[in-house]
């Protein structure tokens, strides 16, 4: 029982939710001026940028050319002080190319790639300061930079990470919870059609667990999505008043 | 950024005739925005915003050996990252060149002792000291990168808290190191002889202080200048294309020794008054 106790202490997790909660998500679409797009993103203590360029014509080799559709090039890095530790260098080590291709695989199947065909879309994204679930709110924020440049895309993409403790399911963990409980799991989906564009386990977990802890992680999804929409909602009606 | 002909001759005669495209003089700095401790686990930290140009600046301190030829001195250690984020062209390593450049400016002004006291730093002699890792993000690239840079240096370095330590030997003479168990004790570093850049672009025969990013490419080679708050010149570089007259180096010079002091006060006074209200990136 000890990991449920680290967990819960008086039946709250110890930043002070319950197992079903977010962190709390604060965005600003719009950030930056000089790129297409550009989102910055708060939830709880993981503050990550995305910016997005293009879609534009293909940087560098026309080898790289595809004909049929758009070429996603992402690039994920993670501040060398965006940890506790300081890290060597903010990208090439694993983890970031792990996450860079995560993220080029998710967008490859969210945004409408055939629109474009021989052109490019530069999705970068920035840790600025990590605190759990950066692999979620990193996809969160590119998808909020890629509404903001009016990149078209099936859906929004939204990201939950969760993890079963003592048979609840855990939503959004903070550090200090991923590094107790060991195994989680991260999912984004299209939340309108339940299409499933991320799916990422690390650790093990029994197989009876799986289809809980999707559920909670779906669940959550959702409820990214209904947050991400109020501010894309709340910031177009801004603008539009702003034109008149 | 690429300028037709025309757009250049426009900046060209706006340099010419002290009123620039945005309506700034010569010797006018855009809009400068300062913020400190946004990022939570470091030692210290602030975001420097000059008009569309933006750095976040990080200071960790660890606790290392000191080198044996400097057995009492802490040390300072500059890591610039030109994030993509400002410009698709630092994806990958397209930004590695700007940034040794800028990294290599902050060393030489910092290699003074008078800069920093050094042997605050210092733990215990020949065992333990502080090292400073100074890390530098690139968030957007306006023009006026290297002044933006050591502005957000000093502005994070003011920032900085270090904890108070006492090192202890053990039986076998191993020196142990004991953390004061009150977090809020701590030290500050003394900031007042840091120096700052200030960048002369050379445009036609004037050279203009805060070049925007249009202004940059139809520059002739810049005049970096390291200034302290007493006017004192402690580095000068050119950088870029293009060539400087010795009477407009001197010229240069002096501006710097005009106006560089100002820019020291108005940053500290900026930062004394700065209140408690952060909002940090969602301002």
């Amino acid at each position: 029982m000890a990991r449920t106790e680290a967990f819960f202490d008086t039946g709250l997790r110890a930043d002070g939710r319950d197992p079903s909660q977010l962190r709390k998500i604060s965005c600003k679409v719009g950030a930056f001026k000089q790129a297409d797009g550009s989102a910055y993103i708060e939830q709880g203590k993981t503050k990550i940028l995305a910016t997005v360029y293009g879609p534009q014509e293909i940087r560098g080799g026309k080898s790289k050319v595809l004909h049929d559709r758009a070429l996603i090039n992402c690039q994920f890095s993670m501040a060398v002080f965006c940890t506790s530790e300081r890290r060597n260098r903010p990208r090439g080590d694993r983890k970031t190319m792990e996450l860079n291709s995560m993220l080029q695989q998710t967008y490859e199947a969210a945004i409408r790639v055939e629109l474009f065909p021989r052109s490019q879309i530069d999705i970068f994204v920035e840790v600025l300061q990590a605190d759990g679930g950066v692999a979620s709110a990193a996809i969160n924020a590119a998808t909020l930079a890629l509404i903001d440049a009016g990149v078209p895309m099936k859906d929004y993409v939204c990201a939950c990470s969760a993890a079963m403790v003592d048979d609840f399911p855990f939503l959004d963990l903070s550090h200090l919870e991923e590094i107790v409980v060991g195994s989680m799991v991260t999912f984004a989906c299209l939340p309108r059609s339940k299409q499933i564009v991320l799916s990422e386990m690390s650790g093990r977990l029994h197989l009876d667990y799986l289809d809980k802890v999707m559920d909670a992680a779906l669940k959550g999804c959702e409820d990214v999505f209904h947050i991400m929409d109020s501010i894309v909602r709340s910031q177009v009606a801004h603008m539009a008043a702003a034109m008149g | 950024m690429t300028l037709s002909e025309g757009e250049k001759k426009y900046i060209l005669d706006s340099v010419n005739d002290d009123c620039r495209i945005d309506g700034r003089q010569r010797n006018n700095y855009r809009l400068m925005q300062v913020e400190t401790d946004v990022i939570d686990h470091a030692n210290g930290s602030a975001r420097l915003r000059i008009g569309e140009t933006e750095v976040l600046v990080c200071v960790k301190a660890e606790l290392e050996t000191p080198k044996p030829e400097t057995p009492d001195r802490g040390a300072i250690q500059f890591f610039i990252d030109c994030s993509a984020n400002a410009s698709p062209q630092f994806a990958g390593r397209g930004g590695n060149e700007l940034a040794s450049d800028i990294q290599s400016c902050l060393d030489r002004a910092f290699s003074s002792p008078s800069v920093l006291d050094y042997t605050a730093l210092c733990v215990e002699r020949g065992h333990f000291s502080w090292t400073l890792f100074v890390d530098i993000l690139i968030l957007q690239c306006g023009g006026n990168l290297y002044d933006a840079v050591s502005l957000g240096v000093k502005a994070a370095l003011y920032n900085t808290v270090i904890a108070k330590v006492a090192v202890k030997f053990l039986a076998d003479n191993k020196p142990e190191v004991e953390v004061s168990s009150d977090p809020s004790k701590g030290f500050k570093l003394d900031v007042t002889n840091v120096p700052c850049f200030m960048t002369f672009l050379r445009i036609g025969n004037h050279c203009v202080l805060d070049p925007s990013l249009e202004e940059e490419s139809c520059g002739q080679g810049s005049l970096v200048v390291g200034i302290t708050v007493q006017g004192i010149v402690t580095h000068v570089r050119k950088v870029g294309p293009g060539s400087f007259h010795p009477t407009s180096m001197e010229d240069a010079l002096n501006t710097a020794n005009a106006i560089g002091p100002l820019i020291h006060m108005q940053l500290l006074s900026k930062l004394k008054e700065e209140t408690a209200d952060k909002r940090g990136f969602l301002r």
